[in-house]
């Protein structure tokens, strides 16, 4: 059985603090700027705060990974390798890279410190995961979330890695590292600036009705009805009208969030080494239920029990859940 | 981008508004006591607000005979009482139940599902409000709490009472 550590996500030192004492077995976390995909306004930790989240959760047996998982526009390459280097002097346990150039630079200036393939590497076949071992060291992969659960079986046969899926959260999976449709409307890069849909950008709207529009850089993205849930303002899961749909429809992808909750045990049974709860940009409150609710799930599992899943269906997006294509690939 | 309140769905008929100045003038002074205290002690939530500090927040919580007006300035705090028909253009609107709202400062609830479930509302500067969300989130312990010590037991007694006046699963709800 492997290990099945639970990897949780902090976007503020609260919230390290709320995952590693409700039972993270690792936390991931990142600097405020553009060197990771959750760079948004407000979050995220200094060097110092990085520093004293260290100590913490280290004082009590949890490891805290760096995500340096955005790509450096070319010849901009400094500011995610002096990232590494204050990662490395404040102690961190891993670095989740995408660039093969950060990649490189972390192998050959740190060669001691793990790597871990992010998910926004889009890596998903034992070719493309291999490359990155072979070339860079990379000790863990983070799997693209489009992949069956035999999938995954057979891919851990064919690399010399461990293997890290996600197990709840956004599940905002379009072409996983490439996704620029942000870009589009709003100039920023989600991939180079590390962020998808910004702030500034958005614009919610109460109708008289009781309806609410959101809109990025002033293009509609959708309208829920008075009693409809909503999601986030994101292009990938807006609901758009189009001559042969005028009613309006999920072009890409619906807002839903993922919970593989009932999979765990088929998932470990799979040889998946890590889960990976998604959500650096959510409250303590979040970060403080899901991670309490898998962390028993997980044990009971360890222990032979069947697994008592707590209800995380209030925290998900949209109201909605999926297994995704981890239970079929008829999921679209 | 200011957003003023009269945009509000929620309109006052006379009488509500003459109830609205009277509770204004009852609470201000424990708000102004309030934020001073809590900012002396957490002086670092000023720094995830960057340049938010000089943003007005309107604060509005459904069920009350007024709205709140934040503005998080460190050197300038102001934290008052407004009746909803106020003049103020505030540069983010944040709207739902009391007690939700009082959850959210405390992080008993997720901002992001509140708003999934229609029972939070924003408008205005959606930046200001993440910015306003991430800080408060990086506070450790609960401002409620703080906030009800202050004025000691009876203080205390309030806030449990108020915690206990919603029914479960209802202190979401948008008030019909």
């Amino acid at each position: 059985m492997s290990l099945a550590e639970l990897i949780c996500p902090a976007g503020t030192p609260a919230a390290l603090r709320t995952a590693v004492d409700a039972g993270a077995d690792a936390v991931y976390c990142g600097f405020q700027d553009a060197t990771n995909a959750r760079n948004f306004p407000g979050l995220n930790f200094t060097p110092d705060e990085l520093s004293e989240a260290v100590a913490y959760a280290h004082a009590r047996g949890a490891k805290v990974l760096l995500a340096l998982n955005t790509y450096p526009p070319a010849g901009k390459v400094d500011l995610w390798r002096q990232a590494a280097d204050t990662g490395v002097r404040l102690g961190v346990d891993a670095f989740i890279v995408a660039d093969m150039g950060v990649a490189d630079y972390i192998a050959r200036a740190h060669p001691g410190i793990r790597l871990h393939l992010s998910v926004q590497a889009a890596a998903s076949s034992p070719e493309a995961i291999r490359y990155y071992c072979q070339n860079f060291g990379v000790k863990r992969v983070v799997l693209p979330r489009i992949l069956t659960i035999p999938e995954i079986r057979e891919i851990r046969k064919e690399i010399p890695c461990e293997i890290e899926t996600f197990i709840f959260g956004n599940h905002g999976l379009m072409v996983e590292g490439r996704c620029s449709l942000t870009n589009y409307l709003t100039g920023q890069s989600t991939n180079m600036d590390g962020v998808c849909s910004p702030a500034s950008d958005v614009e919610y709207t109460r109708h008289e009705d009781g309806s609410m529009s959101s809109r990025l850089s002033g293009f509609t993205i959708d309208c829920f009805g008075p009693d409809e849930k909503a999601g986030y303002p994101t292009i990938c899961k807006g609901r758009y009208t189009a001559p042969h749909r005028p009613e309006g429809y999920y072009a890409f992808e619906e807002p839903v969030s993922l919970n593989l909750s009932r999979l765990l045990p088929e998932l470990i049974d799979a040889g998946v080494h890590a889960f990976k709860i998604e959500g650096r940009q959510r409250s303590k409150s979040y970060v403080r239920g899901v991670v309490s609710a898998f962390r028993q799930a997980v044990d009971d599992i360890r222990a032979g029990r069947a697994a008592n899943i707590a209800d995380l269906v209030a925290l998900t997006e949209g109201q909605k859940q999926t297994q995704g294509a981890f239970e079929t690939k008829k999921w679209r | 981008m200011s957003t003023g309140l009269g945009q509000s769905h929620r309109s006052q008929n006379p009488g509500q508004a003459v109830v609205s100045r009277l509770a204004c003038a009852v609470v201000q002074p424990l708000l102004s006591r309030v934020v001073r205290r809590i900012a002396a002690r957490h002086p670092s939530l000023f720094a995830r607000l960057g340049p938010h500090q000089s943003t007005d927040f309107l604060i509005d919580p459904v069920e009350l005979p007024f709205a709140l007006h934040l503005r998080p300035d460190p050197h300038a705090l102001v934290f008052r009482a407004v009746p909803r028909n106020t003049a103020l253009r505030a540069g983010a609107v944040i709207r739902g139940r009391f007690l939700l709202l009082l959850e959210l400062i405390d992080s008993e609830e997720d901002g992001d599902a509140a708003f999934f479930s229609r029972d939070l509302e924003v408008s205005g500067d959606t930046e200001a409000v993440v910015r306003l969300r991430n800080a408060l989130d990086d506070v450790d312990g609960s401002i409620a709490e703080e906030t009800a010590a202050i004025f000691g037991r009876p203080g205390q007694a309030i806030l449990a009472r108020l915690r206990h006046s919603y029914p479960p699963g209802l202190k979401g709800h948008p008030a019909p």
